[in-house]
């Protein structure tokens, strides 16, 4: 191959300045990773990284503290929108973040999450579901799809016994306070961009004090799935897709005409 | 200044907010619930952050959050709701943000009742969260000593970055009594260096967390946080001693027990009993020190607590088996009335102490009846 | 006429999941069997011409471990 002439090229793509240039614990081809991206660079562009605090969770992104280049603060599980809730009514004027996985979100953090929506607290939570508890090594999540193999619920999930999957979004937008939910996906590069511009709206509802924004990520667990990071990224496609449907659950009116 | 009329919960909720607090968290519960109610209306006049948790868990997590972002923060509570709270506190102690509890005691186990009792001195002073945390702990024993605590502990906290308790029984956050109040302090203007309140582009960022992966930096943490307890329980001891000089024996009690039992040290006196009173204040750290001089001129000592003996077990520990120690309490919400203590007095002084077996076992033998002929 | 770019993946940060290879439009990014990383994977690496800058290997890194160039000149082309 000829040797590049970095002269006469520009830059189209690179590592987000709200992110540290540090290598993180995440699985090969986890999409954790792509969500962190996506956040720093949303914050990138909006410019607001000196003013953003981020709220971690419990769970595989425990960690998110050590990667984003801000405030950052760690929650016990499942009560990062209560944490935040602190954060934001003490600071106003500043941009709040959790990151939190679905069985910090759904699972434990149930109650935290949903009175959150319901005052329509200012902050933007962004919501990993990758239908399983990852950091324990996989275990069976409020998000595990029906039939879905975990290390507990070894024979498929059993709705009868276990009961079934909850669809956060669907839920949570139900509520007065939500002013911005959403699902995306992140399987591919263009469910990638679609989910980037929901952060970006994301983060613009809570900038114009629109209230609780939220975006559902569907990702991948290839350790925990038991697949290639690839393979991760097809069997997202066929089972989580039709269960978890892609869609803008709620937008505030305010929101409808802006385009990134 | 001028002393007026306090309900106990409205009169410690006023002193925080003239000690500058900033952001109040809450949730109802019997019988704490004036104060949540008295900081809804008095900090948004005053322009600052009150809110209606969804439950204790929310509650402390939301002060947990505020305290990381570098306010002044505190919640109120009674004894089941101090028992939700006790995940967010271990975190709180993990991470070594400052911040205020008031804890107004309730009868136990479980929903058990609305009325006062000691009962949470177990899980607040030897601690009911996980891993290795020393809180601050005060028990005042009337409405004037409560605000007087309560104004100075946010600087406590703050001073050490540690959590501080004030352990109210119910009957101090439900009667009234004239008290007066602080000053009004300034609200900070300024966010603590460590706070998680952004960067403004003028720092390197700050984390705060309580989780240390590797063993070796949680036990370099477990240490930090142990030299600040020595440093606590050097510099934060607190106690009130009550006809001690001449005293041949003391009866020991912190809060209303303390309160109840100065009651009948008074009419023991009247009688010409040598017996004193030693209050403790501040119930951890514990007036070790103190307890254990007392030993070279008491005959004996003589708890009482509105628990079964929680207490008692620190002053055993304190008094290292010099002299005899008796005990006195009630339990589930039952206060004892200063007859009862009085008889118990009069008995040690005529009959002498005795040192067989533990004292909580010489009690509990004596207590059924004593409920029985109520 | 196609854009002229190309990638530079950092190796400290790149884990061999091969999602920038399986999405790359033109197929010129493989592994590179003969190079380990500090990590201890073989890193992902342009190993033919034809990379148009499009950024597609970038989106999906997790790792953001991708630096992606085009022309300039191509650039004002297309504005």
């Amino acid at each position: 191959m000829a040797t590049t002439n970095f002269e006469n090229m520009q830059v189209i793509y690179q590592h987000p300045e709200s992110l540290l240039d540090k290598n993180t614990h995440y699985c090969p081809g986890c999409t954790h990773g792509v969500a962190h991206r996506l956040v720093a660079e949303v914050l990138d562009e909006m410019n607001l990284r000196d003013k953003t605090i981020g709220v971690a969770s419990v769970g595989c992104s425990v960690f998110a503290y050590n990667y984003f280049d801000f405030d950052f603060v760690e929650a016990p599980h499942g009560r990062a929108p209560a944490m935040a809730t602190g954060v934001k009514r003490v600071h106003p004027d500043k941009i709040v973040l959790t990151y939190q996985g679905d069985g910090d979100l759904i699972s434990i953090g149930t109650g935290e999450i949903t009175h959150a929506a319901a005052r329509g607290e200012n902050i933007t939570v962004i919501f990993i579901n990758n239908a399983n508890y990852g950091m324990t090594g996989g275990q069976m999540a409020p998000t595990t799809l029906p039939g879905q193999k975990t290390t507990s619920s070894p024979k498929g999930r059993d709705v009868e016994q276990a009961g079934y999957p909850i669809r956060t979004s669907e839920m949570l937008a139900t509520l007065d306070g939500a002013g911005y939910i959403v699902r995306r996906s992140l399987h591919d590069p263009k469910h990638i961009r679609q989910a980037k511009k929901a952060i970006r709206m994301a983060f613009e509802t809570q900038v114009r004090g629109l209230g609780f924004s939220m975006v559902e990520l569907l990702s991948t667990c290839p350790t925990n799935w038991h697949l290639s990071p690839v393979e991760a990224t097809h069997w997202l496609e066929e089972n989580m897709l039709p269960f978890y449907p892609l869609d803008d659950f709620k937008v505030h009116p305010a929101l409808k005409n802006l385009n990134f | 200044m001028t002393r007026e009329l306090w309900k106990g919960n409205e009169a410690i909720a006023e002193a925080a907010v003239r000690a500058g607090l900033q952001a109040y968290f809450g949730y109802p519960i019997t019988p704490q619930t004036e104060a949540l109610e008295y900081m809804s209306w008095r900090l948004p006049d005053l322009g600052r952050v009150f809110l209606q948790a969804e439950s204790e868990l929310g509650a402390i997590n939301m002060v947990y959050g505020a305290a990381c972002a570098g306010a002044r923060t505190m919640t109120t509570t009674s004894s089941p709701g101090t028992s939700l709270m006790m995940e967010g506190l271990s975190y709180i102690a993990g991470t070594e943000v400052p911040m205020v509890l008031v804890d107004v005691v309730r009868g136990g186990p479980g929903l058990g009742n609305i009325a006062p009792a000691q009962g949470d001195y177990n899980q607040i002073v030897h601690g009911g969260g996980h891993g290795d945390y020393h809180p601050i702990v005060l028990a005042p024993a009337s409405i004037q000593e409560a605000v007087d605590i309560v104004y100075q502990t946010f600087d406590i906290a703050e001073k050490y970055r540690t959590i501080v308790i004030v352990m109210l029984d119910g009957s101090i956050g439900q009667m009234m009594e004239p008290a007066e109040m602080p000053p009004m302090q300034e609200v900070r203007k300024v966010w603590p260096a460590w706070s998680a309140s952004s960067t403004q582009g003028k720092r390197e960022r700050n984390v705060l967390t309580s989780i240390y992966l590797d063993p070796k930096d949680m036990e370099k943490t477990n240490l930090r946080l142990m030299k600040t307890w020595q440093q606590i329980e050097k510099n934060e001891i607190r106690y009130k001693e009550y006809f001690m000089d001449d005293a041949k024996f003391a009866v020991v009690g912190f809060g209303s027990a303390g309160r109840v039992a100065l009651s009948a040290v008074r009419a023991a006196r009247a009688e010409g009993i040598p017996v004193g009173l030693f209050r403790p204040i501040s119930v951890n750290p514990f007036p070790k020190q103190q307890i254990l001089a007392l030993t070279d001129k008491m005959d004996g000592f003589f708890v009482v607590e509105m628990n079964s003996g929680m207490m008692l077990d620190d002053v055993l520990l304190a008094s290292q088996g010099r002299i005899p120690v008796e005990f006195y309490g009630r339990m589930g919400g039952v206060m004892p009335f200063p007859d009862e203590i009085l008889r118990e007095i009069r008995r040690l002084h005529a009959e002498g102490w005795k040192a067989e077996g533990h004292p909580r076992d010489r009690w509990l033998a004596k207590l059924e009846q004593i409920i029985n002929e109520e | 006429m196609p854009l002229s770019g190309t990638i530079v993946v950092d190796e400290n940060l790149c884990k061999a999941c091969e999602l920038c290879i399986v999405n790359c439009p033109v197929q010129v990014i493989a592994l590179d069997m003969e190079h380990i990383t500090p990590r201890g994977f073989h890193p992902a690496t342009l190993v033919k011409e034809g990379c148009t800058g499009c950024g597609t290997c970038a989106v999906v890194c997790p790792e953001a471990a991708i630096t992606v160039y085009r022309e300039k000149r191509a650039e004002k082309e297309r504005a």
